[in-house]
């Protein structure tokens, strides 16, 4: 059964929930209607007059296929993103998990690269696959392949994915190796003792028992993936080499504050918000009911 | 103890600092770092010891976009500064901009500043006046594109580095002596809208957008897709197949490659000849920008790239006179010869022209009168003049992954132009209608 508290009166269960109606209301429901009602109108940079165009900007977006060609990019963005620094991650846990000496420094080390912002870590790989100063790329050089991704849409894409799915790695790490270890050694070593082998216990025991972690990272690397991974595309390809990696809240960003289309900017960013609440809806519907608590 | 009268001195000491600054504080936001940055601290010291009544402040705000932004949000929020540089690429956002700026031959009339409007170069004035004459901004740094040799890359190769390049015609068989001689990089360019679309669209007179390049009217339709654009960056594509012309970036990325002498020649702003020339370990000159000899009437003239500064709205008349006195203290000529003998810039009025002549720099550094010649040498037409788009950056930014479309052989250059065209159009009808 579940067990209820019950508040006498109104007064006091209001008090307690309103900082989080009043920071909800100032940090989302405020920006995102204003989001809705610029997305109506072409303003001039200054704000000095705005002309109401209605589906106007929306119609414009639609009808560009570089936006439509964005959805695209941001989904294998994400996807790779997530799957590589979660599989990484997990695997990296695994490892780190069954190591006796030295682990506390494994661990320390693992953790590191969180420390590093995205911006920065975008700068680092930046240099390392530099086309003309790049370690990497001279490297690829000598064992003859030409590394330019300033031209070639697919290097460019494998660099980003890499910046961002570095940085994560740690995060990912950290809770898969929280989660692991809050699994009962009991049940592991008594699936050892029946012999079964160590891809055989993971398989069985320890991912299915792992999901609720593997799901609440799923939901966060996503939400990553899609916004704070901004640092990184801005300072390695800035969306290019002809829009290969200009995801939508970059897209949102470069058209708004440097091309100062206001209104398609707008427009761009509700439509964000409308794919990111789809997403979270459709993680919360269909993929938890599969995660074992 | 000890703490607490360090204190007391620190506020003493604050409490003086500010009463010596009776001056009028004036701000000025700009984009230049290194080299270009102290040269402008420079000039404002310069400014704030010849006179007590003003204390110009300026302050760097990012690269030229971001400085832009700055203005634009401060703007928004009240807090803009006085003065504001913003790119070449951005006057047009500029002047639609009614309510946000203070036209400069206005602050200049009411400042009582000396300013004479036809004291400046007709071919950098003639971007930032409107068409009665009448100057909004004024011109700061302006650069047009020259090309620069690398004599030893040039002799390395068993080329005669004296070899004639000022046409394209001429300039493709020399690439292709050059990758015969085993050079790795015959070709880089910096700002590859702005060299071979912008100016080659001025340089053969040929519209890069109607209404006279959008000086006319609002209504302006982009126009460079067609025979002339498309020849030059079929011949660039094939340049760029065969490895004669090497890409490295949208801005001046390849001014790294030609510094270490890593590219034979490299196409550039004038501007860009401070850096070679504290930089080269080679012998180089500077040569005018080819031209298609096939096409008629060319060259005609380059047209300039660079910043201008803008007067914000709202400031007081008193700072406003301040404001005067600097616009007409940073047109003198000494400091004008000055900046343009540093930085490879160009003199903004004849006066400096003249000065800098007169002290036989062009002598003692050859080559680097040829961006100021290959603008000025023929009256400009309604081709030539400049460009005055809305949302430029926006369209550059697609221009510039066009061209790259074209360089990595996904496209033709007559396909990736057109496409170029119809985005680009798109975006000023969006600004036409944002500034009815």
């Amino acid at each position: 059964m579940e067990k209820r508290v019950t508040f006498k009166g109104w007064l006091l269960p209001l008090l307690l929930i309103t900082p989080q109606v009043v920071v909800t209301a100032v940090f989302f429901f405020w920006p995102a209607g204003q989001a809705i009602y610029q997305s109506a109108f072409i303003p001039d940079p200054f704000g000095l007059k705005s002309q109401f165009v209605g589906w106007g900007n929306f119609q414009f977006i639609f009808t560009d296929p570089y936006y439509l060609a964005s959805f695209k990019t941001t989904a294998i963005f994400s996807l790779s993103v997530t799957i590589v620094s979660m599989g990484v991650a997990l695997w990296l846990a695994l490892m780190a998990d069954r190591i006796i000496k030295g682990a506390a420094t494994y661990r320390t080390l693992l953790i590191w690269p969180y420390a590093v912002a995205p911006a920065i870590a975008g700068v680092l790989w930046l240099f390392m696959f530099n086309p003309r100063i790049g370690v990497v790329s001279w490297y690829l050089d000598k064992i003859g392949y030409d590394w330019n991704h300033v031209l070639n849409s697919n290097e460019a894409m494998l660099l980003v994915v890499l910046a961002s799915a570095w940085s994560r790695i740690s995060y990912n790490f950290l809770f898969f190796l929280a989660g692991l270890q809050s699994i009962p050694k009991s049940l592991v070593e008594a699936a050892a003792m029946d012999g079964a082998g160590f891809w055989y216990r993971f398989r069985t025991i320890v991912f299915p028992l792992l999901s609720p972690t593997t799901f609440f990272l799923l939901v966060v690397n996503i939400v990553y993936a899609f916004f704070e991974t901004f640092g990184v595309i801005h300072t390695i390809t800035a969306g290019g080499p002809q829009q290969a990696t200009n995801i939508m809240v970059y897209k949102v960003y470069s058209d708004g504050f440097v091309g100062q289309d206001l209104g398609s900017s707008a427009a761009q960013s509700v439509v964000l918000l409308f794919v990111v609440g789809l997403l979270t809806i459709l993680q919360f519907r269909y993929i938890e009911k599969k995660v074992h608590y | 103890m000890k703490i607490k009268s360090v204190l007391t001195a620190l506020i003493i000491s604050m409490g003086l600092a500010g009463n010596s600054y009776a001056a009028t504080e004036i701000q000025w936001w700009h984009a230049f770092t290194g080299r270009l940055g102290e040269l402008l601290d420079e000039q404002v010291e310069k400014f704030n010891s010849s006179q007590s009544d003003y204390k110009v402040v300026a302050t760097h705000k990012g690269n030229y976009s971001e400085t832009l932004n700055s203005g634009i949000a401060a703007f928004r929020a009240k807090e803009q500064p006085h003065l504001l540089m913003v790119f070449e690429v951005g006057t047009a956002t500029m002047m639609a901009a009614k309510g946000a700026i203070k036209p400069v031959y206005e602050v200049m009339a009411e400042g009582d500043a000396a300013f004479d409007s036809d004291a400046y170069l007709g071919a950098v004035k003639g971007y930032y006046t409107t068409p009665e004459g009448q100057m909004l901004s004024l011109p700061y740094n302006s650069s047009t594109p020259v090309i620069y040799v690398n004599r030893d890359a040039f002799t390395a190769a068993g080329v005669d580095p004296d070899t004639d390049i000022s046409t394209w015609e001429s300039l493709d068989g020399v690439l292709g002596k050059l990758k015969e001689g085993g050079s790795e990089c015959p070709l880089v360019t910096a700002w590859q809208s702005w060299v071979h679309l912008e100016n080659l669209s001025a340089y053969h007179n040929v519209a890069f957008a109607s209404k006279d390049n959008g000086f006319a009217a609002l209504d302006t339709e982009l126009a460079f897709n067609s025979e002339l654009q498309v020849k030059h960056l079929d011949a660039m594509s094939q340049w760029a197949k065969d490895g004669k012309f090497i890409y490295t970036g949208r801005r001046n990325e390849g001014g790294a490659n030609f510094r270490a002498g890593d590219c034979a020649l490299m196409t550039e702003s004038s501007a860009g000849y401070a850096g070679v020339k504290k930089e080269a370990q080679f012998e180089f000159d500077i040569r005018p920008l080819p031209y298609w000899k096939s096409a008629e009437g060319a060259p005609q003239n380059t047209i300039i790239g660079g910043s201008s500064l803008w007067v914000m709205s709202g400031h007081e008349s008193e700072e406003y006179k301040g404001v005067a006195e600097l616009l007409s203290f940073l047109s003198t000529s000494d400091i004008q010869a000055k900046w343009h003998q540093d930085t490879g810039y160009l003199p903004i009025t004849m006066a400096a022209y003249e000065q800098t002549k007169a002290e036989g720099f062009y002598e003692k550094n050859p080559g680097t009168d040829i961006a100021i010649i290959q603008m000025t040498g023929k009256a400009p037409t309604g081709n030539s003049k400049g460009l005055r788009l809305g949302s430029f950056d926006q369209i550059r930014g697609l221009i510039d992954e066009e061209l790259e479309g074209i360089w990595s052989g996904d496209k033709t250059a007559q396909e990736a132009m057109d496409s170029a065209v119809e985005r680009g159009n798109k975006l000023l009808r969006r600004f036409e209608q944002a500034n009815r």
